[in-house]
């Protein structure tokens, strides 16, 4: 009996939490709960509030009001606790550049009073998994891009967390390097890792995602899977139009379906958008129109609006 | 968060510790050449022009004056520049404390660990100056070994400063400010190359409230084999100087980090 409750109990429980800076509210009256051994993901724009929410989460900002527990601990008064369960693999690079790598991982090793020899043990396995083990020797400051990424989270790793949480961890790493980081993620999560992520990339939050929340404002606008939210807000096609002229809007408008009019780009959401495609191309300019599959870019966009955010 | 200090920060002291032993022969030279150099300028430079210091009704030779003015000198350095431009670039370009703020660390004991790390730098180098100076025979021991623990007292006070500067200063350039306004004028001014007495009576109350004068006396009775009423004075005001410091260090910097 014990035993279920403890499993049931959410790794993440927020609820009704707020950040405010100064008078600004970063994190509005926020609520959500993040179930143990799922890739859960944070999606938003600029100033959405996602790392003010996740830095919340690990104890970094003190929070506004409402309530967090981490692991069933209360991160107000147990901080230290839940920090000691976590990894964190922030965004910039925080890595010591004086010190090799094997030296970062020493070095990190000792704030979670890990001894000499587990810290070892643990960073020769760590450097395996994340192929840097030629690297072991070599400064911080010599690895490239996608080694910096991961030797991040790899260090992240050090003290054998219940919970990892990354944000936006593959910025500006080439598609090689992506690549390999998510499959090194998926097989954190096949070992029952719970994962926290931010990104801007959609076809990462795809997916790695089990579930995941799209923020706007500092405000939660949707959450669900990534194929429900796709059902949900767009339809399966989307067709878009490049030059629209006005017989066509004229057309698109009468069949009903949802759309959106970009000025020189047409946008149709249709549940099943075969039929409208091969209609739209035999009444007006083929080669101008392009029936695909909707992604979650598309929601995205579709509910945080398109205008620049900075 | 709030869970007080723990023991915890030694693991950022170390952390410090493990960087400067990567450059133990560069962090090595200042200390051992810059008491040399003084010692030439002043000792053999000035050797004509000055005989002696009048210093509590004795004349003391001159090299022997300044040598534990130079050693005082040298532990307000060593901490000061290290909680100032070395705390800074941890914390603002390295991110070394964002780091740390998401592990088990938390605030006071990076600070903490920080300051302590300025007060070991400051022990290390007076470990190399004492011994260059005692080569020329100018400290009396076994008194002058107690600045060794004078060293780290006053590296303490002279960090936490430092770190009340960091924990305030916008850009790393603004840390010229203080050192223009108060290093500079505490290293000519502090006792360090002429006696206070020297000075009209408000200059010598402007130099009795500053820190390294206090330094200075403490580190040149010791030097000179005594421990009585003077360094007594000035061991209370370096402990009374970080009972203020330390903690409003804490907090100017826990204001900083704690977004």
């Amino acid at each position: 009996m014990m035993n279920g409750v403890m499993t049931a109990r959410p790794v993440i429980a927020a609820r009704n939490l707020k950040k405010y800076f100064g008078g600004f509210a970063a994190v509005d009256d926020v609520s959500f709960d993040v179930p143990k051994g799922i890739c859960f993901g944070m999606l938003g724009p600029n100033g959405a509030g996602k790392t003010s929410t996740i830095r919340m989460i690990y104890g970094f900002s003190p929070i506004s009001s409402g309530s967090l527990f981490v692991f069933g601990e209360d991160i107000q008064t147990r901080a230290r606790r839940v920090k000691s369960r976590i990894g964190v693999c922030q965004q910039e690079n925080t890595l010591d550049p004086d010190l090799t790598v094997m030296q970062n991982f020493e070095v990190f090793a000792r704030y979670f009073n890990l001894n000499e020899k587990t810290a070892r043990e643990r960073a020769e396995n760590l450097l395996r998994f994340f192929a840097l083990e030629q690297r072991r020797q070599a400064r911080a400051t010599e690895l490239s891009g996608g080694m910096v990424r991961r030797l991040m989270i790899a260090r992240a790793l050090i003290n054998e967390p219940e919970l990892l949480i990354l944000d936006e961890p593959t910025t500006g790493l080439d598609p090689q390097s992506r690549h390999q980081l998510w499959e090194r993620l998926e097989h954190l999560k096949r070992q029952g890792m719970t994962i926290l992520l931010t990104t801007h990339y959609m076809d990462e939050a795809a997916r790695l995602c089990d579930d995941l929340l799209i923020m706007d404002g500092g405000k939660i606008l949707t959450r669900g899977s990534p194929q429900a939210l796709i059902s949900a807000h767009t339809g399966e096609n989307i067709i878009e139009v490049a030059e629209p002229d006005d017989a066509l809007r004229d057309f698109a408008r009468r069949s009903g379906v949802r759309q959106e009019d970009l000025g020189h780009r047409l946008i149709i959401y249709a549940e099943n958008g075969h039929e409208l495609y091969r209609e739209l191309c035999g009444r007006f300019r083929h080669e101008t129109c392009v029936l695909r599959s909707a992604t979650l870019e598309d929601v995205f966009l579709r509910l945080t609006g398109r205008e620049l955010r900075e | 968060m709030k869970e007080g200090l723990s023991r915890r920060f030694i693991s950022v002291w170390r952390r410090n510790l493990t960087v400067y032993r990567e450059s133990w022969k560069v962090n090595f030279l200042p200390p051992l050449l810059e008491p040399l150099f003084y010692l030439l300028a002043f000792g053999v430079g000035f050797s004509g022009l000055i005989n002696g210091v009048r210093y509590d009704g004795v004349d003391v030779p001159y090299p022997r004056f300044i040598a534990p003015a130079l050693i005082a000198i040298n532990i307000m350095n060593n901490a000061f520049f290290e909680n100032t431009y070395g705390s800074f670039v941890r914390m603002y370009y390295q991110k070394t404390f964002d780091a740390m703020m998401a592990t088990p660390l938390n605030a006071e004991e990076i600070i903490t660990g920080e300051i302590v790390w300025g007060a070991t730098k400051s022990l290390i180098g007076t470990l190399i100056m004492l011994a260059v100076i005692s080569v020329f025979g100018l400290v009396n021991y076994p008194m002058a070994l107690l600045i060794v623990p004078a060293a780290f007292l006053g590296g303490f006070a002279f960090g936490s400063l430092a770190m009340i500067f960091t924990g305030m200063v916008r850009t790393i350039e603004l840390f010229n400010l203080p050192i223009f306004l108060f290093i500079t004028p505490m290293f000519l001014f502090g006792g360090t190359f002429f006696p206070t007495a020297n000075l009209p009576l408000w200059a010598q109350q402007v130099a009795w409230i500053l820190p390294l004068t206090h330094l200075v006396d403490l580190s040149r009775e010791l030097a000179f084999g005594r421990f009585g009423g003077e360094a007594l004075v000035a061991l209370c005001y370096l402990v009374v100087f970080c009972a203020v410091t330390y903690p409003l260090a804490i907090y100017v910097m826990r204001r900083r980090l704690i977004k």
